[in-house]
């Protein structure tokens, strides 16, 4: 078996019990970047797989990610690297300085690996967004990745990459994991740093890894986590070591289902498996789960869909085409020079959400949008407060279905926002949610994505249910046969 | 939405769109808009906004001169830059 197909853990074991060498790992993966990213699949997930250059620091050999290559989501900065957002409005920027995450990565050993492609900007549910062109599900070439991280976790899935760093805003590492069928964590707010994440929303951006199982995932976290004094959103809580808790036992742990999400869900077969399926799972686990109600999570994507490009539209601001990035170089006036580096520079769902958010925050629709959605947002976090009160996790469909096909959404913008309408709610609120293999789809055999979302800062029960789940349903190991 | 609306809210962000452009943004835009309207059902009466979801103070730190990157490691990333400053458009016409 090719060193690409390891996980981060079983890779370690391997480096701690000298039967291979970085040299050995790095080779494999390049062979493994080389004969598949750009095969007849078109997968896709590396912006540049001719030319990536692995990059590591002298680190403690004993480190569990000492000499794990780790791919990382192209708005992600890594010193001396060019980073675009997959953008054409960013397009040959190259960063000056590493990302906090990647200092953390670096200083535990592990190898910064090729960056991967994603909606531009994050703007989008299924990676078909990015200037460079969509990137495709390994599960299935005719089906999209997800988004917006949909490079980090085709490269997973693939076997492509070890591991990788996404980030989150709507459910961008949690969808693309779910549709994939691998790995993927959205930390608390605060959790972990951004300081060199391209923001998009502030309020609701967080940095995770995507992963081809739980213990990895955990591994992850546990050194990326933790205070950043260069990010005054970084909350001051002491990481832990996640690890700790893989394998205790999940006995009398509760469990709520959130009713909202059964009554919407259409698909037939998530029903079965997500809801039905998993509940009889973690019952014979020794859990208890119930029926919960989050009476206004029915307008998380409503209030999102405020939020979050108004955010952004503030956010993108400074791609003006004076300090970086592309200038429209025949304009004669500075205004001029704005507007049509920007009208040129961002595509076109960039653009929609500037203007989205430029509405909202106008003079005379403020209160009626934005201060409205703030306020809806109060009572969808006060949801989960109430709900936390009573149960220790919630459990949720990642998705409203499986991956779709390319194409399928991209003529009706409003239809891709509603496929994070599961998602979306975890970042309003400012929780941790984590997507597992939840089952394998009876119709087309693709994965079906399990999320379970946790009390702030408390991703310690996220793994402890996701580690019990995983290892007693395998469906990560089911799903290996990557077409 | 009006087509003026959105004229005006493109300049307001800076955008400038070719026409074909935006009338195709225009009905998607409307469309959306009526999909974040469902929030007028909502009532908020005495209810705070929710800006954020940490209950952040102010974060200071010491007020302690620390190392920042090199001028001209951020100049190279400018489309135009002449000395220490990014050179742009003229702003002030010059009418004499």
């Amino acid at each position: 078996m090719s060193l690409s197909k390891k996980t981060v853990s079983e890779l370690s074991g391997l480096y701690q019990k000298n039967e291979c060498t970085q040299k050995d790992v790095l080779a494999a993966l390049s062979e493994a970047v080389k004969t598949k990213d750009a095969d007849a699949r078109k997968i896709h997930a590396y912006l540049n797989p001719a030319s990536i250059t692995p990059r590591h620091r002298k680190a403690d050999q004993k480190s569990p990610l000492w000499g794990v290559p780790i791919a990382v989501k192209d708005n992600i900065c890594v010193e001396n690297e060019e980073i675009t957002c997959a953008s054409k409005i960013l397009k040959g920027f190259i960063s000056p300085y590493n990302a906090t995450v990647v200092e953390k990565l670096l200083n535990a050993g592990a190898v910064i690996y090729g960056r991967t492609n994603m909606d531009e900007f994050a703007f989008g549910s299924s990676c078909e967004t990015s200037c460079y062109g969509p990137t495709r599900n390994p599960r299935d070439p005719e089906r999209v990745p997800g988004g917006s991280s949909g490079g980090s976790a085709a490269s997973v899935a693939d076997h492509t990459a070890i591991a990788a760093l996404g980030s989150d805003t709507g459910g961008s590492i949690r969808q693309p994991a779910a549709f994939c069928g691998v790995v993927g964590i959205k930390p608390t707010y605060g959790r972990v740093s951004r300081y060199g994440l391209i923001a998009f929303a502030s309020s609701l951006d967080q940095i995770g890894p995507i992963t081809k199982d739980v213990r990895d995932s955990a591994l992850m976290l546990s050194v990326i986590a933790g205070y950043d004094p260069k990010d005054s959103t970084c909350a001051n809580v002491p990481a832990p070591d996640y690890t700790k808790v893989l394998g205790q036992s999940i006995k009398g742990m509760k469990i709520g289902i959130p009713k909202e999400y059964v009554e919407t869900l259409e698909n037939q077969d998530l029903r079965e498996q997500i809801i039905d399926g998993a509940k009889k799972a973690l019952e014979r686990l020794g859990a208890t789960v119930d029926i919960v109600s989050l009476p206004h999570t029915k307008y998380a994507a409503n209030v999102y869909y405020i939020v979050a490009p108004s955010e952004a539209s503030s956010n993108l601001a400074r791609f003006d085409g004076v300090r970086f990035g592309f200038r429209e170089k025949t304009s004669q006036s500075l205004l001029d020079m704005y507007e049509r580096s920007r009208g040129e520079g961002f595509g076109a769902e960039a653009k929609r959400r500037i203007i989205l958010g430029t509405y909202s925050l106008s003079s005379g629709y403020y209160d009626a949008y934005y201060l409205k959605a703030m306020k809806v947002r109060t009572k969808i976090k006060n949801d989960f407060d109430e709900a936390f009160k009573k149960f220790d996790v919630l459990m949720t469909p990642t998705a409203p279905s499986t991956a779709f096909k390319l194409g399928e959404k991209t003529t009706n913008p409003l239809e891709m926002y509603l496929s994070d309408i599961y998602t979306i709610s975890a970042n309003l609120a400012g929780v941790p949610a984590i997507s597992i293999p939840g089952g394998i789809s009876k119709k087309d055999g693709l994965p079906m994505g399990l999320q379970f979302l946790g009390k702030p800062f408390d991703e310690e029960t996220l793994y402890k249910v996701s580690y019990a789940f995983e290892q007693a349903t395998d469906f990560h190991k089911k799903l290996g046969n990557v077409k | 939405m009006s087509s003026i609306d959105l004229k005006h809210i493109a300049h307001l962000a800076r955008l400038r769109f070719k026409e074909e452009e935006l009338k195709v943004f225009e009905s998607q835009v409307s469309n959306i808009l009526s999909f974040v309207d469902q929030l007028k059902e909502v009532n908020v009466d005495g209810i705070e906004p929710t800006s954020h979801p940490l209950s952040l103070a102010n974060v200071f730190r010491e007020d302690s001169i620390q190392p920042s990157l090199n001028i001209d490691e951020f100049l190279k990333a400018a489309p135009k830059a002449r000395g220490r400053f990014f050179e742009v458009p003229k702003i002030i016409e010059d009418k004499s």
